[in-house]
């Protein structure tokens, strides 16, 4: 069953970029403590993105017409690996990059391509994604927020929740209703690009148990918008972000969420010297998962760079990837004081608390796990 | 390179018309198995994995692995994946090779191994930790394992010398056998997800099909993923060829045994009382998954030498996925 999924390798001119993007991160991240580096792509840092931008690693799998790369999927694996394996700081321009751009280019009019999609392959505008609400979450088709036509364009009333980097970002990209109500369901819902500098838009962050702000509540007060605000077809928004979704789920991010913490504790093994036969057996157990994962997320890169829109593919690898990341901190804190008489590091224990704190939000962004095993039902005949 | 499907799928045809069930039923009973070897010996798939320049196909790592997952999704009760790597080897060295089933074995003079489907085994190849061996399965002193069902047996040889033998390659026997290993429970484990599926439309309780209960719908996507796991990790095993690297059997055999039990435990579930008879087909593939997963090293054993060799090398966790288990 899902045959579609089959070891695939990345191609060696994609593989070259390696080196040269290495040495930028490198840099960038020199300063970084591990438990900053551990925050992944939550990670925020404008500077950062902007220089990938300008040294051409943004926008890989966009055409060269629009600013993009022209390289396609795997190219952008390979960078988008390096980037979470090192932990460097990519929240700026995560969303837009994987998945804003690509939905301008696939439903964007050509003025909306040109306007949007050169400046996002320069890490100069960032992007974010408003799709829950708080009466919508799981529930996505049940959204209120909704928007009028009106002579100029559209007017717009309602709040979107949990926006990831709302308050760093330029756009959101929202879905709306646009006619009927939430009993019609998937009928009705458009999305929207919205200029969140619009008079009207209101956004509060939202502070996380980590201490951390990078999410926030978005409220919209009859805010006017141009006619082209609206990104594809009127109506057809569910379709969009089905699609969008497959962008958002089929990535490395759902296998990496916890490896700088992997990292950090291989290092503290080696350095104490520690080698049993336990020990051993565990980290070969994260070792050949790891392994698995990784060719399971390049397989379904292979389904994007075949063109296809891989949603229940997404669905199984982020699955079994986000139940890996959860995994390792629960069994690496057991190791860790299952040997209470081994030092263990201040910044290696801040890492280890900062992921066990995370990590139950894994396997909820970007749709949670019991939805995601439905879809996964749902593609085997069971529904 | 000749597509992986244009190959398999006259051999699946092949499988589906010799060995069906009752085949397979039959063998586990002590029917001859003469008439099947000779339909397989016949279908020239036993020399796939012969070096071209030896006279055979000479196919590669992935379409071997797509050759051994239907062996396992038909539960083939003869070593046809065991004697391909056989024979394979012996062309290598320019041995001729005998014409019957070869099984696969790791044991040094004077040691019992557990050596699968060692009972329907004319020949078994011997890995000693030096050599590899050709020693007819006569030679050995064998005990059928008295477990229901079972072709495995426990063999031994007080001595190994006399034999015909040949280069032990340097990865040794047991890691290639693990990766047929890990390819076998992933055709087995594709084959459980499709019927299991198949039963939980079938089956109506409380008036419905027992598959629009969402417990049980949960439980099969994570079936299917478990099933996907062992697939993908069983292919990174069968990536580089005949000859795995010691990170990329490890990372089949690991993720492929650990999965063979939880897959047979949801079949079994789903399944309920009528997948514990001995009539219903289930058990024949349940019981080969837990034998396949205790073959040639379980997930513990591998994960220890994995681990070992991540630990002693300088690599981060996702540079020595990338750089090793391939
Ligand atoms: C760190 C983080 C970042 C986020 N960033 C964004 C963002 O940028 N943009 C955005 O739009 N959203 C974002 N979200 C929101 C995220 O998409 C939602 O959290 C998610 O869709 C679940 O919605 P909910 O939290 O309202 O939970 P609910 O939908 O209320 O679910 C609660 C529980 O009920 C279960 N449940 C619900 N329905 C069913 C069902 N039919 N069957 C079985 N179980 C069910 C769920 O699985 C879950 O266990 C983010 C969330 C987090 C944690």
């Amino acid at each position: 069953m899902f045959d579609s999924l089959t070891l695939a390798a990345l191609p060696p001119e994609d593989e070259d970029i390696r080196p040269a993007i290495r040495a930028l991160i490198a840099d960038a991240i020199a300063t970084l403590p591990t438990d900053r580096r551990a925050r992944s792509w939550a990670g925020f840092d404008a500077d950062f993105s902007r220089r990938l931008g300008a040294e051409g690693y943004l926008g890989l799998t966009l055409p060269r017409a629009y600013g993009g790369g022209g390289r396609g999927p795997f190219a952008r694996f390979v960078v988008v690996e390096e980037l979470l394996a090192a932990g460097a700081p990519v929240a700026a321009h995560w969303i837009a990059d994987r998945q804003s751009a690509p939905l301008i280019l696939n439903f964007g009019t050509e003025e909306q391509r040109q306007a949007y999609i050169p400046k996002i392959c320069r890490g100069e505008l960032f992007f974010c994604i408003g799709m829950s609400e708080p009466g919508s979450g799981s529930d996505l088709a049940s959204v209120r927020t909704r928007a009028e036509r009106t002579a100029a364009g559209w007017r717009l009333n309602g709040q979107k929740i949990w926006t990831t980097n709302a308050m760093h970002s330029d756009y959101m990209i929202a879905l709306v209703r646009t006619s009927g109500t939430a009993a019609d369901r998937h009928n009705g819902l458009s999305q929207l690009i919205i200029d969140l500098r619009a008079p009207g838009v209101t956004i509060r962050p939202i502070v996380d148990l980590a201490g951390d702000a990078h999410f926030a509540e978005v409220f919209f007060t009859d805010v006017d918008l141009p006619a082209d605000a609206l990104i594809g077809a009127e109506g057809e928004g569910w379709q969009q972000v089905v699609a969008e979704l497959a962008f958002e789920r089929s990535g490395p991010e759902r296998i990496y969420s916890s490896v700088v913490l992997l990292d950090a504790w291989v290092g503290h093994l080696r350095s104490v010297g520690r080698d049993d036969r336990a020990t051993r057996t565990l980290v070969g157990d994260f070792t050949a998962r790891l392994a698995m994962l990784r060719a399971m997320s390049i397989a379904c890169t292979a389904r994007l760079a075949a063109g296809e829109s891989p949603v229940v593919e997404a669905s199984l690898v982020k699955d079994l990837g986000t139940s890996f990341e959860q995994e390792l901190p629960v069994r690496i804190g057991d190791d860790l004081a299952a040997h209470p008489d081994e030092p263990v590091d201040a910044e290696l224990h801040r890492t280890l608390l900062y992921v066990t704190h995370l990590a139950p939000s894994f396997s909820l962004r970007g749709g949670t796990r019991e939805i995601l095993r439905g879809i996964i039902a749902r593609g085997m005949g069971l529904r | 390179m000749m597509d992986i499907q244009e190959l398999v799928e006259p051999f699946a045809r092949m499988l589906q018309a010799i060995a069906p069930a009752s085949t397979v039923r039959a063998i586990e009973q002590g029917a001859r198995i003469d008439a099947l070897w000779a339909e397989i010996a016949g279908s020239g798939y036993l020399d796939a994995l012969v070096a071209e320049r030896d006279g055979g196909a000479g196919l590669d790592g992935l379409c071997a692995h797509g050759l051994w997952q239907e062996l396992g999704r038909h539960i083939v009760p003869l070593p046809v994946g065991e004697t391909m790597i056989a024979r394979a080897l012996l062309a290598g060295a320019g041995v001729p090779a005998p014409g019957g089933p070869i099984a696969l074995a790791v044991a040094a003079p004077g040691q019992d191994a557990m050596v699968p489907l060692g009972r329907v085994a004319e020949h078994v190849l011997v890995d000693d930790g030096r050599q590899l061996y050709l020693a007819p399965a006569a030679s050995a002193r064998g005990e059928p394992t008295g477990v229901a069902g079972d072709l495995g047996a426990s063999m031994r040889w007080e001595t190994l010398e006399g034999l015909a033998w040949i280069a032990r390659p340097e990865c040794g026997l047991r890691a290639m056998a693990a990766v047929l290993r890990a390819a076998l429970i992933a055709g087995a484990a594709d084959h459980l997800v499709t019927v299991t599926a198949g039963y939980c439309n079938d089956r109506v309780q409380f008036g419905k099909p027992i598959g629009r209960q969402q417990a049980l719908q949960q439980n099969l996507a994570v079936m299917a993923e478990e099933a996907l796991a062992a697939r993908i990790a069983s292919q990174i095993g069968c990536a580089s060829g005949l000859t795995p690297s010691l990170a990329a059997a490890a990372c089949a055999k690991s993720v492929a045994s650990a999965a063979a039990v939880r897959i047979a435990a949801t079949a079994h579930a789903v399944h309920g009382a009528i997948g514990i008879s001995h009539d219903h087909d289930l058990q024949l593939y349940t019981r080969r998954l837990y034998e396949w997963r205790l073959s040639d090293g379980s997930e513990g054993y591998w994960n220890d030498l994995l681990g070992g060799a991540m630990l002693a090398s300088a690599d981060t966790a996702v540079d020595f996925a990338r750089l090793h288990c391939r």
